[in-house]
């Protein structure tokens, strides 16, 4: 990555400024760009997409030249704080590989009836207002430069005021929503009939925005007492969702189904979850597939949701997805944290591309269970359908409780959601249109009696809306002095600006820490004696916000979240100088002129030999590129071993990897191999050099070595040093061993 | 209501339709399900389909709302909104923004009068 150009933060100030005349640069969903047998580093891709011009790969690609291959379909990531640090978590995501930033609404606004304006603080989630999707696609108009890939942003346009919303978010370049009216009757105890008329509208609205619609039927799998009991009644759902979207005039392109897999372990999760996939599949053909992750049973224990949502990753490669929505880690415990909003996109895409062309290997088996089952769970949503129409229709079957019962239809539990057709938030607001009723407006759903002929644009009657001219848009910045974006920013402006640094999980400055800790006791003991330890480490606030039973008597896993109020001046800090490396022609030049011989193993008991041999081997840009003659000798070799065949080939270096770091065992192994030098006579005359991923340069300094190499070095790293400490050697007057 | 689960016997008819007839049965009886609902989309409006057109028209959200509180405290949303707007701006020869912000708070009893007569519900010998 070119670190110069992007190692300045995103100017928020930059973004807010002149916010009244930005205008979004396009309109309308974007999908990736698949690519057919996409070549990166050794490898073939069936199921992959353009490469990011700038992104951070999975931590393993260092041993993969550092290829970041991109799945073909979306991926999303989920943003729920305050818009001026959600941007940062945007872009963050965005080098991660998510294309799809979905901003969580503040609770309360499916009840506002009107559009909120300026930038007012949320409670789990984000007031969405026209200032705040405004600065939002600005800036992520700006990452997209960053990544060479289209973001796509989404919200909601759903509650009492949704044709208003979606009229905002039309002119605002937002690119995809969810819009489902029996999310507003069901949830939101908002008036069916008017989530009803409302709905036709604001879909008519998106559909000519070509904003990409995405249901609500995953809602009932989150409610529902028995999720995995639901599956009829989701297949529903989803069908009456898109008919009427597509009746709105939504092409079938642009409506998502958002699809959860119902269950999850410890019931056998994919002999249920994959027929409702395979079902549902074949039920919408030509409709896309908005893949979520279960979220229904999430505890506290990441660990545990992760492999969740592997499963449930895999559920989308055994059949389809179009775009994949992540869920972080930590919902169960906390609204998302920054790094776990990055934890879920990385699961999916190293999932995703960890089974690409799987189905090129492997087929449904649809003779057996699998089979029966798809059918079985299409017999019962027809059942329901039935019923619906032998029960009046919709609007009754509502009435009558039908939806999210617990009972696997046609079963019945009886504690449906209930909601009357004269009731609810907005009831009674619905008012039939005369014959003359007119809005001379475009995108307008269902009878207007516009007095000119149906070629001409509606809004050639007041000289163009804000929808084919955005300058007659009335942009309001804020309505609340003292709760906005400028306050809050000038409250940390003074920190921000001089540079100091502060732990961080969601919002600038919050101080929050985490702390892992096991404890020899049982949970009940253990819960307050961590917060107690917490507390003497000096974190305020200190909460359990996860513990596992490791054994009743033997002990407990606790994460202990707290505050410190500690704010690091960065030019306080001595950090070591990184080592001037000579540059790549020198060291070859040097080594040609005076050859160089290294002997390198893995030390003890230790089989790890990928990062060795990324620092020996030529096709890593390891030593032998420079000319240096390497003999490995193995894994788990013996530091006498090693000093031995120093000796017998006249090394210049030794090379000792050593991974396993159990009791020490790096260290003890480095200081042994020190010793073991000295004892035959040879430590004055040759380079010891350590390495592996738990070594430190200062850690084998201690041990009585020249060097040590951690995670992440280099073949270059390394034999600049060599290459310097030899003159070093030289310069003393010493001979090399021979 | 609570129901045991008699799947396997209103199943029945079911068992005789092949797959691909299954999913046409899906789809018909889905589309007698939405049909109705459609048609409410068609026929009827609501404050914030009438909101949402006077933001098309160049309204802020806060003067839409007072426009559309106006509208219906007059009984006049049924005509539209965007529409009473505009025919006041065609009768004043005004523009729609002027049109629309003598319907804000506070609106002359005279201009509800002559919105009313525009549409001859009141006044100038119309019909209520």
């Amino acid at each position: 990555m070119n670190k110069d150009k992007y190692q300045d933060k995103l100017d928020l100030d930059r973004i807010l400024d002149d916010l009244e005349n930005y205008r979004p640069r396009r309109k309308g969903w974007r999908w990736r760009t698949k690519v057919e047998n996409l070549k990166l580093g050794d490898f073939t891709y069936y199921q992959c997409s353009t490469p990011l011009k700038q992104s951070i790969p999975l931590p393993a690609a260092r041993a993969f030249g550092g290829i970041d291959p991109q799945p073909d379909c979306v991926i999303t990531s989920e943003i729920a704080w305050r818009f001026e640090d959600d941007i940062r978590r945007m872009r963050m995501a965005a080098w991660h590989g998510a294309d799809h930033i979905m901003v969580i609404r503040t609770a309360g606004q499916s009840h506002f009836d009107g559009l909120i304006e300026g930038t007012p603080m949320g409670v789990g989630g984000v007031p969405i207002s026209r200032k705040q999707l405004r600065a939002s696609r600005k800036a992520l108009d700006m990452i997209e430069d960053e990544v060479g890939r289209p973001i796509n942003l989404h919200t909601y346009i759903s509650g009492v005021a949704g044709p208003e919303v979606a009229v905002l978010c039309a002119e605002e370049g937002v690119n995809g929503a969810h819009q489902d009216p029996q999310y507003n009757i069901l949830y939101r105890n908002i008036n069916m009939i008017r989530s009803i008329v409302d709905a036709a509208e604001a879909k008519r609205i998106m559909a000519d925005a070509k904003i990409i619609q995405i249901d609500g039927a995953h809602n009932a799998n989150a409610t529902a007492v028995k999720a995995w009991k639901v599956m009829p009644e989701l297949l529903v759902q989803h069908a009456i969702n898109s008919l009427f979207s597509l009746k709105a005039g939504i092409k079938q392109d642009d409506i998502c189904l958002s699809t959860v897999p119902p269950t999850a372990t410890p019931s056998p999760d994919l002999r249920i979850n994959l027929p409702y996939a395979v079902a549902l599949r074949r039920l919408f053909p030509g409709f896309k597939m908005r893949a979520q992750m279960n979220t229904k049973y999430m505890q506290s224990d990441t660990r545990e949701v992760t492999v969740t949502h592997v499963l449930n990753l895999l559920i989308s490669r055994l059949t389809s997805v179009d775009i994949q929505s992540t869920i972080t880690p930590d919902e169960g415990r906390n609204v998302p944290w920054h790094y776990n909003s990055i934890a879920g996109v990385n699961t999916a895409k190293q999932t995703l591309i960890g089974l690409d062309g799987l189905q090129e290997m492997v087929k449904l088996n649809m003779e057996g269970e699998l089979g029966t089952k798809v059918r079985e769970i299409t017999e019962r949503a027809i059942l329901f359908l039935e019923e619906i129409i032998e029960q009046g229709g919709y609007f009754a079957a509502v009435e009558k409780g039908f939806f999210v019962d617990s009972g696997l239809y046609p079963e019945r539990s009886g504690d449906g959601i209930v909601r009357r057709a004269d009731g609810g938030s907005g009831a009674g607001s619905v008012i039939e249109r005369d014959t003359d009723y007119m809005a001379p407006v475009c995108s307008h759903f269902g009878k207007n009696n516009l007095p000119i002929d149906n070629e001409t644009k509606p809004c050639s009657l007041i000289g163009g809306c804000t929808l084919c001219n955005p300058d007659k848009i009335v942009y309001i910045d804020e309505l609340d002095p003292a709760d906005n974006v400028n306050i809050r920013l000038d409250k940390v402006r003074k920190e921000r600006e001089a540079g100091l640094i502060k732990p961080e999980v969601a919002e600038w400055g919050d101080g929050t820490v985490l702390v892992t800790l096991f404890l020899p006791a049982p949970p009940e003991v253990a819960k307050f004696a961590a917060l107690e330890i917490a507390r003497q480490m000096g974190l305020a606030e200190p909460e359990v916000i996860n513990y596992q039973v490791m054994h009743p008597a033997e002990g407990t896993f606790l994460e202990v979240k707290g505050r410190v109020d500690i704010a690091i001046d960065p030019d306080m800090l001595v950090i070591p100088e990184e080592p001037q490396l000579l540059a790549e022609e020198e060291i070859k030049e040097d080594i040609k002129r005076q050859p160089m011989l290294v002997v390198a193993a893995t030390l003890g008991e230790d089989e790890h030999s990928v990062g060795i041999h990324e620092i020996l081997d030529i096709k890593h840009g390891g030593l032998e590129k420079y000319g240096v003659e390497c003999h490995f000798l193995g894994t788990s070799v013996s530091v006498e071993k090693l000093a031995d065949a120093a000796i017998e080939f006249a090394a210049d270096a030794i090379l000792a990897s050593t991974i396993i770091s159990h009791g020490e065992i790096h260290r003890i192994n480095m200081q042994k191999l020190h010793e073991i030098c000295i004892e035959k006579g040879i430590r004055d005359q040759i380079i010891v050099i350590g390495g592996g991923t738990q070594v430190t340069d200062e850690m084998a300094k201690e041990a009585g070595l020249d060097a040590g190499f951690g995670r992440g070095s280099t073949g270059h790293q390394v034999a600049s040093f060599l290459v310097q400490q030899r003159r070093v050697k030289a310069a003393k007057g010493r001979r090399r061993i021979a | 209501m609570e129901r045991k689960d008699d799947y396997l016997q209103r199943r029945k008819d079911l068992t005789k339709l092949a797959d691909e007839e299954l999913y046409q049965r899906f789809w018909e009886l889905t589309e007698k399900i939405v049909d109705p609902l459609i048609k409410l989309g068609k026929e009827y409006t609501t404050p914030s389909i009438e909101r949402s057109v006077l933001l098309r028209m160049g309204f802020s959200s806060l003067e839409a709302k007072e426009i559309v509180s106006c509208c219906q405290e007059h009984d006049l949303l049924r005509k539209g909104a965007g529409h009473v707007v505009w025919k006041l701006a065609q009768k004043r020869q005004v523009s729609i923004r002027d049109a629309g912000l003598a319907l804000c708070k506070g609106a002359a009893k005279e201009t509800i009068e002559e919105v009313k007569g525009l549409f001859q519900l009141t006044g100038a010998g119309g019909q209520e």
